[in-house]
């Protein structure tokens, strides 16, 4: 009962090809061998140019690798009792240092992995803060993480009701049911999520969206965050190789959350600035045509609205054109709306699935929507996310895979417990966008105070800054170095656009919602440090 | 701008592969008899004539202690404190103090004899999750994991479904105790390599699912000196290694991760370990599982070792309490059940001391020695019987006629009613008497047909048993 083997995965073909290429003999060896000498010359000549044609699409088309790095694995054996291979390189914590015979090698996807995040500058970054976090008190000189989308304006809110309901909440709704208060906390539930928190979620959603559409709870997936919400998704409307048009610049995360698994490919689609970042439909036709001359099937078209990075909110023209192009090409439609709650703008924010409700005779069942609450209710630690689908065979399919990420029931019958808690959620939801606004206007005028103008954001927790000026090579390369300055000399992490996919070099995204009113200020001494120095 | 767009008749767009595939193994018998007790769940007031679930290996002997602990210990599950913590953004290995109670944890289950850093554990949702990763990270697609057979039906899905790695069985048979032999192992990876298949680890369910036995030492051994002769990786799933009953003076539980232990790096660090509280616990709502790896490549080791956690000298008693009781508890479960089970002329796999269900012997009661009369005999069990038990063809079994009977998810009343349906099923085959078809209404259910009257289920096998 062996799978398919799936020829179309690149790193596969490529391990194999490390296999071939590693064997004793040359592999043509047999082949020409038993042509005989009469047709020795044709008959070895073809196989061996298409041998090499092979060879040389594998090398082209391989993930990249570099040389690998002290902690990757080797090439994988070729032979099981081969133990001269070379050693999986360790690093040096533990100081052992007897020789050993070669480890089993990772697979390539692992191999991938492991050296992936290397190279990104979005994650060394955070890497780079992770130990020296600034602080105003105890650590006024660590690194200021403006690199990470956490809210920390009004968590103070969230662990209030915690503090307040949080023991009562996870034993609420048992006593009625059943005898035994841990039961209905401990066992087996549907691993795509409780009724309850679907239902409960379903009238957040909507409250988040000023009412303007209702959402099915039995359309709803739960999954453990919108990353896995994103990469089940993914896993259900692509197969390995084919690929999704991302409006970029976006965020980093899919690069990994999306690709990693799946074998998906992300085609950046460019917005440009002198059209506002807008999502362009005659870019996405020519990069549609583009893919299908290189032979890749795209599958669909995925969106976040609000932008990450830039804060934009998509038009409600714009979501219509976007409805009608993936129609015409028999695609999907996957709308990251996972901002949807953290507006502040004079823009409002439409969902596709308002958009999609309107229009007659559409077949919504292309149209897919990620949600959770890590932003807008600034719980990224529970770990809760959606996939909301019009497709009830995508919203069965994603049910089982969900098994793989599933949320605890106890974190299930909390999160239930305060969406039902309507007074709080409407606090909350207007605080919320009230601090996000006046955080948002204070952190663009701090820059504005060291020249830097940033794009006109309507949602989300960045500001889109354009550092231009201060590059010295209008290059990709020219916005590392300041990149590179601006985490060393001012110890301020920020996400350059090149990890967004961002063409045009020099825009900055940076969180502003970890800082208080204080912070501000040492920000823009920071700053300082940098754009003071520029020539 | 709203109004028509193109035509309705336009084709939805394809779903990819995984979606449509059936490699989520829903479609086997072992979840067509889930299927079976959804749609009429036993309940001893409302639904009394309903199927009893005998397929769900859960355990819920000890929720009492669990509840006990938790009413005096009400800050355990109090998020306020470290709230803040809790609510942002965690390192996705898991909070470090959880991490630590964990590592505590397994090793009490293995009475200290191994010592497990806590910064090489990887917390995921659940063992499913655990054993999904680990093969994504140590086979490409098209590879294969050797695993013995009878193993836990989902396997066929968590193993395969995303990763597209293959499970090439190693058939165990009775006559060996099912315990996996070198012999065995040999031939299912000379198998594999000859279908040009690359064979990347052996999986181990240590205790077994569904035999409910531990792995002996020696055996254990074997594996480990097979995987490194082959240079491959070996996974062992110890989701069950902390319900292990056998008495102190018969040979009980030995971890992998023992036996590697004092091993030079090179051994230690191709096995990796797949552990989870959703059995030892009965927590798997928690969604709780660990993937364990002493190989930097698999699991990357986060920096010092920073000693911080709270209230560890208290739930470290209480976590040894608990094993012990639960221990003790699921000893004499099963000591019934095997009981129970010999009345109505049943036997059980001999050893069985480990797990949350006893792997039965209904060979004698099969027509026929296929998997088609194992079927026939199984199906015959959910509609006549109305027990939902795993017939062994669905863990792959090489041997028609095992099932798994799970025993730890009901009442020992529920319990007793099972085993009195298998006991009347038993006497009334033996008879030769034919069922009425099953009908949704409890009552119909029970009748059947002798000599061409009708009897109730109990009256009949009290006077013709």
């Amino acid at each position: 009962m062996l799978n398919e083997i799936r020829v179309c995965d690149p790193s596969w073909l490529a391990c194999e090809m490390d296999h071939l290429m590693n064997q004793p003999e040359p592999p043509l060896f047999g082949v020409v061998a038993s042509l005989g000498r009469g047709g020795l010359v044709l008959g070895s000549l073809i196989p061996c140019a298409l041998f090499y044609f092979l060879q040389l699409y594998i090398k082209r088309n391989r993930p990249p690798q570099s040389p690998p790095p002290p902690t990757r694995p080797g090439s994988p054996s070729s032979s099981a009792a081969n133990a001269t291979a070379s050693p999986i390189h360790r690093s040096l914590s533990r100081g052992l240092l007897t020789p050993r015979a070669a480890l089993p090698a990772l697979s390539a996807r692992g191999a991938v992995v492991r050296a992936g995040d290397e190279d990104s500058l979005y994650y060394a970054g955070l890497r780079r803060c992770a130990d020296d976090l600034y602080h105003p008190v105890s650590n006024p000189d660590g690194f200021i993480n403006l690199g990470i989308a956490e809210n920390h304006l009004s968590l103070d809110l969230v662990g209030r009701w915690i503090e307040e309901h949080a023991g009562p909440a996870l034993l609420e709704g048992m006593t009625e049911e059943r005898d035994l208060t841990v039961r209905g906390l401990a066992t087996y539930q549907p691993y795509d999520g409780i009724l309850a928190l679907k239902m409960a979620l379903a009238g957040f959603m909507r409250q988040v969206m000023h009412e303007s559409v209702s959402f099915d709870p039995s359309q709803m997936v739960i999954t453990s965050g919108a990353t896995p919400a994103m990469e089940i998704l993914s896993f259900c409307l692509a197969d390995p190789g084919n690929a999704f048009l991302v409006p970029s610049p976006y965020y980093p995360g899919w690069d990994r959350d999306i690709k990693w698994r799946t074998g998906v490919e992300l085609i950046p689609v460019p917005c440009r600035s002198t059209d506002n970042f807008n999502i362009s439909i005659t870019a996405l036709e020519i990069a549609y045509k583009q893919a299908k001359k290189r032979g890749i099937r795209v599958r669909g078209v995925l969106i976040s609205n609000p932008s990450n990075p830039t804060g934009g909110i998509v038009p409600r023209e714009t979501l219509h054109d976007l409805l009608e192009f993936v129609a015409e090409k028999n695609i999907h439609l996957i709308s990251d709306e996972i901002f949807a709650g953290s507006t502040y703008g004079s823009d409002k924010f439409v969902s596709v699935a308002d958009v999609a409700n309107e229009l007659e005779e559409y077949d919504k069942g292309r149209v897919h929507i990620i949600y959770g609450i890590s932003k807008d209710l600034s719980l990224a630690g529970f770990r809760v996310g959606v996939i909301y689908s019009y497709n009830e065979n995508i919203v069965a399919a994603a049910a089982k895979i969900a098994r793989f990420s599933s949320v605890s029931t106890p974190t299930q019958r909390l999160l239930v417990s305060m969406l039902s808690d309507q007074k709080f959620i409407s606090d909350y939801l207007r605080i919320n966008r009230e601090r996000l606004q006046k955080m948002y206007l204070l952190f663009v005028d701090a820059l504005k105070q060291v020249g830097i103008e940033c794009f006109k954001s309507s949602g989300g927790f960045y500001c889109w800054a354009d550092m231009s000026k201060y590059i010295r090579s209008y290059s990709e390369k020219g916005e590392r170095k300041l990149w590179d300055r601006l985490l060393e000399e001012a110890k301020v992490n920020v996400t350059p656009g090149s990890s967004c996919h961002c063409i045009e070099p020099g825009w900055f995204r940076c969180c502003f919602t970890t800082l208080s009113e204080q912070d501000i200020t040492v920000l823009v001494e920071r700053l300082r440090r940098v754009t003071d120095t520029h020539k | 701008m709203g109004g028509k767009l193109l035509a309705s008749s336009q084709p939805e767009p394809p779903l990819s592969d995984i979606a449509t595939s059936a490699a989520h193994g829903e479609d086997s018998p072992y979840f067509a008899g889930w299927k079976a007790y959804d749609e009429d769940p036993y309940d001893p007031v409302t639904n009394p004539s309903g199927v009893i679930q005998m397929g769900l290996a859960e355990n819920q002997v000890s929720f009492d202690l669990l509840e006990t602990y938790l009413r005096e210990h009400p800050e355990a599950s109090d998020c306020g404190v470290g709230f803040r913590e809790n609510a942002l953004f965690q390192d996705y290995h898991g909070l470090k103090s959880f991490r630590m109670a964990m590592a505590s944890f397994m090793e009490t289950i293995r009475g200290g004899k191994v010592k497990f850093d806590p910064d090489r554990i990887v917390l995921t949702a659940g063992a499913t999750a655990a054993n999904e990763l680990l093969t994504f990270i140590l086979a490409n697609p098209g590879d294969a994991l050797l695993v013995p057979t009878p193993y836990y039906p989902g396997f066929d899905r968590d193993l395969r479904w995303r990763t597209g790695v293959n499970i090439v069985p190693v058939h165990c048979c009775s006559d060996t105790g099912f315990q996996v032999t070198a012999g065995a192992l040999q031939a299912a990876y000379d198998a594999a390599v000859a279908a040009g298949t690359r064979v990347r680890g052996v999986l181990l369910t240590n205790p077994s699912n569904p035999l409910g036995t531990t792995i002996k030492r020696a055996v254990l051994k074997g594996v480990v000196d097979f995987v490194a002769r082959h240079n491959i990786h070996l996974i062992s799933d110890e989701i069950y290694s902390g319900s292990v009953f056998a008495a102190d003076d018969e040979p009980g539980f030995v971890s992998v991760a023992e036996l590697v232990d004092g091993d030079d790096l090179g051994v230690a660090s191709r096995v990796h370990v797949v552990y989870s509280l959703s059995k030892d616990l009965g927590l798997p709502g928690f969604r709780v599982g660990v993937v364990y790896s002493r190989n930097d490549a698999v699991v990357a080791p986060r920096g010092a070792y920073a000693a911080h956690a709270r209230r560890d000298a208290r739930r470290r008693a209480f976590a040894a309490a608990y094993v012990r009781a639960n221990r003790a508890r699921l000893r004499e479960r099963h000591g019934h059940v095997v009981a129970g089970l010999r009345r109505a002329g049943v036997s059980c796999l001999r050893g069985g001391n480990a797990g949350l269900f006893v792997w039965v012997d209904m060979r004698p009661l099969l027509d026929e020695a296929t998997v088609a009369g194992e079927l026939r005999l199984w199906r015959r069990v959910v509609a006549e019987a109305k027990l939902n038990i795993s017939p062994g063809s669905s863990c792959h079994c090489s041997e028609p006629g095992w099932f798994r009977v799970c025993f730890a998810n009901m009442s020992l009343e529920t319990l007793d009613v099972a085993l009195q349906r298998l006991s009347c099923q038993r006497k009334l085959k033996l008879v030769g008497i034919r069922f009425k078809s099953s009908h949704k209404d409890g009552a119909a259910s029970r009748l059947v047909i002798v000599q061409g009257k009708n009897y109730d289920l109990l009256d009949a096998a009290t006077k013709f048993g």
